[in-house]
């Protein structure tokens, strides 16, 4: 698993598939997650466009995608029960999975390891 | 005559009573000297005031945001949204310290009376023991802060906004000095008590309680401190304000804190749990340019005080008010009901239609409300869009999404009347 400075987690699955959701710890900074709103599957993303919006009881804020290429699936189930983003961030609660060229998959070395998100966050 | 000067520097015979009495107010034993210095609202590094529960906020794992000059508690480790569900099912305790606290004694005339000339509220029928919401207006008819108005006998104590609470004071120094003490207290903290299990938990400490109706106000003492209670707050529950010496306040709010069903609930749910009860919020859903009228907030304004009534008008803006109480106004305030899941918070534009058009009003507070576990605001739009069954659309993020106007609160009070 591979960790952005914007909280995103990153995991690279088979056949080039890149599962992405957002760190325990923006979960807990954002506080009761309330709403979601995820991209639609077919979708091309470039990274650092604004692919999802999560509200918390308080705030509303985006998440950039992290990496090029095209979304195959979103997480429904957290669009009908927001809550599970701060119950399970780094396990259930994946936000969407995007289909990534060999080319563009070289971003990932970029990322921090978990090691070095830990250090990061402090 | 004792020679005390007042504090507008004159020398009215009638000062001298203010000599053995607690000038301050603030129920505390002292000496002439007042309180040590270090009792008042100490500043941190940054210059932000702290209230004196400040260490226990820290204590109990608050997470601290600035909020009108003070560092107050945003959240507890529970959360917003468990937060407010425990006050909507049990006793939340709130640390509204940062809110004025004002006395106000009649030296030469009858304070009730002077303090009509200010806000538009039958103030002289406040009975001794009782409390009523108000608000000043400036000369255009607008809200210059909203209020509570308690009758304590022999003085008016009155609790306003903390970011408004300098000006407040000015305003009533500059317009009821001298006939009038206006005296800001800086030596009591303000607790809530809040939820449907909270006149339960105040009653350990002091079974009078329960004979306090919604609005009564009675000094009791709790935890050993003499007490300033009324029975009213602002999350549309039955509870308790609570004005405590702040010598007292740690030890008031750890034996709250000891009674099962009461836990710390910080400002975030406060403002969750006043939504929902449809309660405005100071520089949000009024400000100095709305109307009360235009608020929905007519029943404040009692009979005797409207056109016709014994005592009409007489306080700023009163033409303004007058003429909207008439001829009706252009705007309201509605609650709004997302269709959908997104919140819509302030500043959202309101359209009559789908496509096309103007705004016609703005979301002036919104957000998600967990007692409903649905997206709730309040805004303004024009009277004939104010009926509740009314559709219309926010603008959230460049989609138009239906909203449904519906009449206030969204949540039913449960005050013990």
């Amino acid at each position: 698993m591979k960790f952005t400075e914007e909280h995103e987690w990153l995991l690279e699955e088979d056949d080039g598939i890149v599962t992405v959701g957002i760190t325990a710890h923006a979960a807990e900074q954002l506080g009761d997650v309330v709403f979601v709103e995820l991209p639609d599957v077919g979708a091309t993303v470039s990274k650092d466009d604004e692919v999802v919006v999560i509200e918390s009881v308080k705030a509303a804020s985006d998440i950039l995608a992290p990496i090029d290429g095209e979304i195959v699936e979103v997480n429904e189930s957290i669009v009908a029960e927001p809550g599970k983003v701060n119950e399970d961030p780094e396990g259930e609660a994946w936000f969407f999975k995007v289909r990534v060229e060999a080319d563009d998959m070289a971003v990932m070395d970029d990322y921090m390891d978990e090691a070095a998100y830990k250090k990061f966050v402090g | 005559m004792s020679g005390k000067q007042g504090e507008n520097g004159s020398g009215s015979d009638d000062l001298a009573r203010f000599e053995v009495q607690d000038v301050c107010g603030c129920g505390v034993d002292h000496g002439p000297g007042g309180h040590p210095a270090d009792d008042h609202e100490p500043e941190d590094e940054g210059g932000l005031k702290r209230t004196p529960l400040h260490a226990l906020h820290l204590e109990l794992g608050a997470k601290m945001v600035e909020f009108a000059g003070y560092e107050m508690p945003v959240q507890y480790p529970m959360g917003v949204l468990k937060e407010h569900l425990h006050t909507r099912a049990a006793a939340g305790l709130f640390d509204v310290s940062h809110m004025g606290q004002v006395v106000l004694r009649g030296r030469t005339c009858d304070v009730a009376l002077a303090l009509e000339t200010l806000v538009p509220v039958d103030v002289a029928g406040i009975v001794e023991g009782r409390q009523r919401y108000g608000f000043f207006t400036n000369d255009q008819g607008g809200i210059e802060d909203d209020l509570m108005i308690a009758n304590r006998g022999d003085h008016l104590f009155v609790v306003v906004n903390a970011a408004c609470k300098d000006a407040d004071v000015a305003r009533m120094r500059a317009e009821l000095e001298p006939g009038v003490v206006v005296k800001l207290l800086d030596n009591r903290a303000l607790l809530a008590l809040q939820g449907p299990g909270a006149a339960d938990a105040l009653a350990k400490l002091n079974p009078a309680v329960r004979e306090m109706r919604f609005m009564d106000v009675a000094t009791l003492e709790l935890a050993g401190a003499e007490c300033w209670i009324s029975r009213s707050g602002y999350t549309g529950e039955d509870g308790f304000e609570i004005s405590v010496p702040d010598a007292a306040a740690e030890t008031l709010a750890r034996a709250l804190l000891t009674i099962d069903a009461v836990e710390p609930i910080g400002l975030g749910a406060r403002d969750s749990l006043r939504l929902e009860a449809g309660l405005c919020l100071y520089g949000h859903d009024i400000d100095a340019d709305t109307s009360p009228i235009e608020a929905a907030l007519v029943w404040a304004i009692q009979k005797v005080r409207r056109p016709g009534g014994a005592r009409a008008g007489g306080y700023p803006g009163a033409e303004r008010i007058a003429g909207d109480l008439a001829e009706g106004v252009a705007r309201k305030r509605v609650g709004v009901r997302p269709e959908g899941r997104a919140p819509m918070r302030e500043g959202i534009q309101l359209f009559a239609g789908e496509t096309g058009g103007e705004p016609v009003g703005i979301v002036t507070s919104g957000g998600f409300g967990p007692t409903l576990g649905a997206p709730v605001a309040m805004g303004y739009v024009p009277a004939a869009l104010s009926k509740a069954g009314t559709q219309i659309f926010g603008e959230v993020r460049g989609k138009r999404l239906a909203v449904e106007v519906v009449s206030l609160p969204f949540v039913p009070a449960g005050f013990k009347r």
